[in-house]
């Protein structure tokens, strides 16, 4: 398994050079660089341009891609000219908040799942079941952003029972226990929304694996042998259908990236997503290069942490 | 049950009179996936639906003069549904009915050149890869997995971003980039087990090219999951182009379409009190991604022999 694992790490290593590079390139035909957002109009363009020779901007792009990497794996990723702070910084404020809304998300959607899952597997056919079904067609079709908007409109709007906007009601004292009943509150809405659409590939994944599961010859053993109905499901059926779940953990996590940016664009929820958005729209493009390329890791991580779950989980697909 | 062998029918029996067929032979991928449609009547109300919307769009966009739509009215800003405006106007004082109809014109648009384009693409890649293996197999799905693991919306925006001359085609072109490693996935392994198969060996060895093979052998086979996949990649990339639209990164500003006009829900005051404007946009999506999802799930079941109710 160890062995597994290494060789799965070494073919991240290419993608996250690729990835690298191509950040780079997409950054290299943003208009702007390091000098920008530093310099003010007034300033001779000879002395301009010695800068750029100074900063080594004028040298072939892979000499340039050489020093840029190596600032970035030292945590150096220049300054935001919009913020006139270094983007390590601004990223570090917000990144607290997509954690939040994302650990939420998470934990929703398995206790949606969960629940939905098995009852619809173990009735299946019933009428119960068939409205799960029914739910997880309509969101496996309904986009988020629609899905997210109407229930913005719906609960936060017309109805009023949670915040429209923000992370925190403005004046709370942070480390009180107002101030984190005030973030959760405002967190239970986005999350909620994205859950109640992530969650139906799971709850589909679940139901089938338990219909799967439960006309095996193992179970019939079970029964033979007079296991109570709930033992066979909670511990002979449940166990082995949960494990393909806990295998798609990993791209769970990465199907939350596209996700956030919606959600936190649509709530006004101050998190990273957010701050891509507003970012590309004023070109301070040196976050944007950051959060691309943070991302695109996460998801190589995610990939990587799926991998080795499915690995454990299943010896047969083992890297060989 | 496996259907029984011309040897196992014949067996004991007088042989049949030449020029009679031997056993009924099955129908064709098509006329299967056209059973499996007409029984399940949720799928068909929904194709009627699709093709009825797409149809009553497109002829009355030749009649509507998009000019015309998009002309602000600044007598008629943000106006409640009448008469004179069936759907009310927005912001900029243009009528939402006309917009809706140039809108959906367009997102269809977008989402069936990208679906088609994705198609080729990724139909090319897998059946190549999965046919003939090794070296080629190999390279193709390092670049799939490494397409794959990008994060795909941000990089799209950041790529609409820097694009100079921005324009529909640069649009199609960047979503298409991004798009079709799952299909070629997909086809690469049914192709890859297709290769496996007698058939492909014997005409092989009956000197068949491989081209003959890949395109009158293998390709018929796969007709089918191909058409489920682009029926479903259909929906998505209608999703899609209206949620990048909806942020701002879809159809440039003076070109209509369903995620532009939902974005204008983005301003918290049309979003609260003026629901007529981005409202009727979200609900088409909606519908339309529904419907073709449903024809999508009804030919994924007539694919799978195990699931087909017929």
């Amino acid at each position: 398994m160890i062995q597994t694992i290494g060789r799965r790490m070494t073919i991240m290593v290419p993608q996250i050079i690729l990835l690298s590079i191509l950040v780079f390139l997409l950054a290299k035909q943003m208009p702007g660089d390091a000098l920008t957002g530093l310099l003010d109009p007034t300033i001779d363009p000879a002395a301009i341009e010695a800068q750029r020779e100074r900063l080594g901007l004028n040298n072939p792009w892979y000499v340039q891609y050489w020093d840029w990497i190596v600032n970035a794996l030292q945590g150096e990723f220049g300054q935001s000219f919009r913020f006139k702070m270094p983007v390590t910084d601004l990223i570090g404020e917000r990144i607290f908040n997509t954690f939040w809304l994302s650990l939420a998300t998470l934990v929703l959607t398995y206790l949606i799942a969960i629940p939905l899952g098995i009852f619809s597997g173990r009735y299946n056919d019933t009428l119960g079941d068939r409205m799960i079904t029914g739910y997880t067609y309509l969101g496996f079709a309904a986009p988020l952003f629609i899905f997210a908007l109407l229930m913005l409109w719906l609960f936060g709007f017309k109805m009023g029972w949670f915040p429209t906007g923000g992370s925190v009601t403005p004046g709370m004292v942070p480390g009180t226990l107002d101030h984190l009943i005030s973030k959760i509150y405002h967190l239970l809405l986005p999350a909620t929304s994205m859950a109640l659409i992530t969650t139906v590939t799971t709850v589909q994944l679940l139901r089938s694996e338990i219909i799967d599961i439960k006309h095996r010859e193992f179970i019939h053993t079970a029964r033979a042998k007079g296991a109570s109905e709930s033992r066979i499901y909670n511990r002979h059926i449940l166990r082995n259908s949960l494990l393909p779940i806990a295998a798609f953990f990993g791209y769970e996590l990465t199907g939350l990236i596209g996700g956030t940016i919606f959600i936190e664009n649509i709530f006004s929820y101050p998190g990273m997503g957010e701050l891509f958005f507003s970012s590309i729209l004023l070109r301070d493009f040196s976050v944007v290069v950051t959060l691309i390329l943070l991302y695109g890791v996460a998801s190589i991580i995610g990939a990587l942490v799926s991998d080795i779950i499915l690995g454990l989980v299943d010896p047969r697909i083992r890297i060989k | 049950m496996p259907e029984p062998t011309a040897r196992e029918m014949t067996k004991g029996e007088p042989p049949l009179p030449a020029g009679l067929p031997l056993m009924e032979k099955s129908p064709p991928g098509l006329i299967i996936l056209w059973r499996e449609i007409v029984r399940d009547k949720l799928a068909l109300a929904s194709l009627v639906f699709v093709l009825l919307i797409t149809s009553a769009v497109y002829i009355t966009s030749f009649v509507l003069d998009q000019a015309q739509v998009v002309r602000v009215d600044l007598f008629a800003l943000n106006k409640p549904p009448s008469s004179d405006h069936w759907l009310g106007t927005d912001y900029g004082g243009r009528d939402i009915f006309g917009q809706l109809i140039i809108g959906t014109r367009n997102s269809l648009t977008i989402a069936f050149l990208v679906t088609a384009l994705t198609g080729l693409i990724g139909i090319t890649v897998g059946v190549v890869s999965g046919y003939f293996g090794g070296m080629i197999d190999n390279f193709f799905m390092r670049v799939v997995d490494f397409f794959l693991i990008l994060p795909f919306l941000m990089i799209v925006i950041a790529f609409i971003a820097v694009v100079p001359k921005y324009s529909i085609y640069s649009f199609t072109l960047i979503m298409t980039a991004f798009l079709w490693m799952g299909i070629a996935r997909l086809i690469r392994s049914k192709a890859l087990q297709e290769r496996e198969l007698d058939y492909v060996k014997a005409s092989r060895t009956m000197g068949s090219s491989h081209a003959a093979i890949i395109f009158k052998q293998i390709m018929p086979n796969l007709s089918s999951i191909i058409i489920v996949t682009m029926t479903l990649n259909l929906a998505a990339n209608i999703g899609l182009e209206s949620g990048l639209s909806f942020l701002g990164f879809g159809f440039p500003e003076d070109t209509p379409s369903l995620g532009t006009l939902v974005s204008y829900a983005r301003n918290a005051q049309t979003l609260e009190s003026r629901p007529w404007i981005w409202l009727p946009a979200s609900a088409l999506i909606l519908v339309l991604m529904l419907s073709i999802n449903n024809v999508g799930q009804a030919l994924k079941r007539a694919a799978d022999a195990r699931q087909r109710r017929g």
